[in-house]
């Protein structure tokens, strides 16, 4: 799968209060607000297209704690 | 297509193929038990910039591996909680001393990392005369100030960082400089000091300032670990809430408002240079030795005490106001102290001066008194049923527990520990006043324990009696409390 040679990032869905900053730092626009909500009832952020760079705007620029984890993909992979 | 595919696609990866690069900083608890049991987001509302500072800063002290080191001296704001999150040492600051608290600190502790955190309402407002005297006097301490050109806390009151024509709810018209004045620019005022070494202004409104903003967060803390003396970093932070906007209409209009007032950059960075600003090996510091020498107290003249503790007394005494609850704490602590031990004493009460329910913290040692607080008494005096209740499961096995049982219909559960029920409002209503039911307990406590001879109590009692005619029938408590033990030993 394609996605194996990519970076990523995970968004904890339960640490997630919606307010979108990743959104707007992502340079190559890969995070949306999503429809679903969580447990303290905010929708929250998702990792929606696939093209990460593992610039780490995101995790830089949310306001939660550990909501962000950035993966990079090793040189090795692959 | 891609952006249907659910987030859960990717987290199936086989993640030996890829290794983290940013995640949750050590230096914040896993999860955040004194918010919460098992929570794991902030108090902080949507597209706070507190958070964000917090992660930046938390990352900081990872890499320079000063976790241990660190003293996060937090303010009065929304930030208050800071504790709650930052696994250093934490201390929270009356209003705007954190920088007051901070340097005391820093005289005391040289090896601590010490952390002043607070925003506008705090450093500028009330705080404004610690932060300027602190760093004039060029302390190496970093000074993180959050800027969001309002109050948070209260409710979006003016700040004085408000800017000109900014609607609040105390400027509803928005702020007039015939009226309130203009905005005051913290880090220029800052810089107009000789002492310090670092003055920086940065923003949260952009991703890219916002990694601006993490370099000179680094620099500010890097610098107290080079001992090159204080450092300020000014951080422009979004309030969306108070601001009425939503997270990212909030940093767009502090982009284009607060940073014209506030320019962001650096004012002043002198940490390159050799010295510190200040010369501090001219600072004539006084050992402890001479202290005692003025003070003209002899070192050799180290108190003995005839008393010998099997362990440190932690003493719980609690229950209505009004039953001598903490006089009796007094009463505790001053005999111990003519035992010639080490004590403290610390009460807790309503608001109420009669009825409201109390208690008092009482240790008793050997050796210095870390805190005064009991957390996991020993010994808990229950006076009252909601104080048996309350407490009786925090007490340690092994310790005791005497129960005014006059006022407590029940027996103690606990197996693990001694207990004592000893009808002392009764007794003390025999003998002429209800007062006295405290006197009685603390004499069988004193029996029991010995860590109070009853001759101390005996003389410790007409000194701490305001009403002198009380000082009998207080004697005739002790006697009482004797005679009940002597009953009820077996």
């Amino acid at each position: 799968m394609a996605t194996e040679e990519k970076n990523y990032i995970e968004i904890n869905p339960r640490r997630c209060k919606g307010c979108a900053a990743c959104v707007v730092a992502c340079p190559n626009d890969c995070i949306e607000v999503g429809s679903e909500i969580n447990q303290m009832g905010y929708q929250f952020a998702r990792f929606a297209v696939n093209k990460c760079i593992a610039c780490g705007m995101c995790f830089y620029t949310c306001p939660e704690f550990g909501a962000i984890t950035v993966y990079k993909k090793s040189r090795k992979g692959a | 297509m891609l952006a249907g595919v659910k987030p859960s696609c990717f987290f199936m990866e086989n993640k030996e193929m890829h290794t983290i690069k940013h995640q949750k900083a050590r230096s914040l608890y896993p999860t955040f038990e004194r918010k919460a049991p098992g929570a794991e987001v902030s108090h902080y509302c949507p597209g706070c910039g507190h958070g964000t500072v917090h992660n930046l800063i938390a990352e900081a002290i990872d890499d320079l591996g000063i976790q241990d080191r660190v003293v996060f001296c937090s303010p009065v704001g929304c930030s208050v909680f800071a504790y709650y999150y930052f696994d250093v040492g934490n201390i929270q600051c009356a209003h705007g001393r954190a920088p007051a608290v901070a340097s005391a600190i820093r005289r005391t502790h040289d090896d601590a990392i010490v952390i002043s955190y607070q925003g506008d309402g705090d450093l500028a407002g009330i705080g404004m005369s610690q932060i300027v005297h602190a760093a004039n006097r060029g302390e190496n301490i970093t000074v993180f100030f959050i800027n969001n050109a309002i109050y948070g806390m209260t409710g979006g009151q003016m700040a004085p960082t408000t800017i000109l024509n900014q609607k609040t709810v105390t400027t509803p018209s928005g702020r007039h400089a015939a009226n309130e004045g203009f905005p005051i620019g913290i880090s220029e005022i800052i810089n107009s000091l000789h002492a310090p070494v670092f003055v920086e202004r940065v923003s949260l409104a952009t991703a890219p300032k916002v990694m601006k903003a993490r370099m000179a967060i680094r620099k500010a803390l890097r610098n107290q670990v080079d001992k090159k003396g204080f450092s300020l970093v000014e951080i422009l932070s979004p309030c969306p809430v108070n601001w009425k906007m939503t997270a990212v209409e909030s940093r767009r209009w502090l982009e284009e408002n607060l940073e014209p007032v506030f320019p962001v950059g650096n004012l002043r960075d002198l940490a390159k240079g050799p010295f510190d600003r200040v010369d501090r090996k001219k600072a004539g510091r006084v050992s402890d030795r001479k202290i005692l020498e003025i003070l003209g107290v002899d070192e050799k003249e180290v108190h003995t005490s005839s008393i010998h503790l099997k362990e440190e007394q932690n003493v719980k005494i609690a229950g209505f106001g009004g039953q001598g609850v903490l006089s009796t704490g007094i009463l505790l602590a001053n005999c111990a102290i003519a035992e010639g031990l080490q004590t403290t004493w610390l009460p807790s009460y309503g608001a109420e001066m009669r009825g409201g329910t109390a208690n008092a913290s009482v240790n008793i040692s050997h050796e210095a008194i870390g805190s005064p607080i009991v957390s996991f008494p020993n010994v808990l005096m229950a006076m009252n049923l909601p104080s048996l209740d309350a407490f009786e499961d925090t007490v340690r096995p092994g310790g005791c527990i005497l129960v005014n049982s006059s006022m407590v219909p029940r027996q103690v559960r606990r197996t693990d520990v001694a207990a004592y029920h000893i009808p002392a409002t009764d007794m003390a209503n025999n003998i002429g006043s209800p007062q006295i039911a405290n006197v009685i307990l603390l004499t069988v406590y004193a029996l029991v324990s010995g860590a109070i001879t009853l001759e101390t109590l005996q003389k410790v009692i007409p000194l701490s009696i305001k009403r002198k005619n009380l000082v009998n029938i207080n004697m005739k408590a002790i006697e009482a409390g004797i005679a009940w033990l002597e009953e009820n030993r077996k």
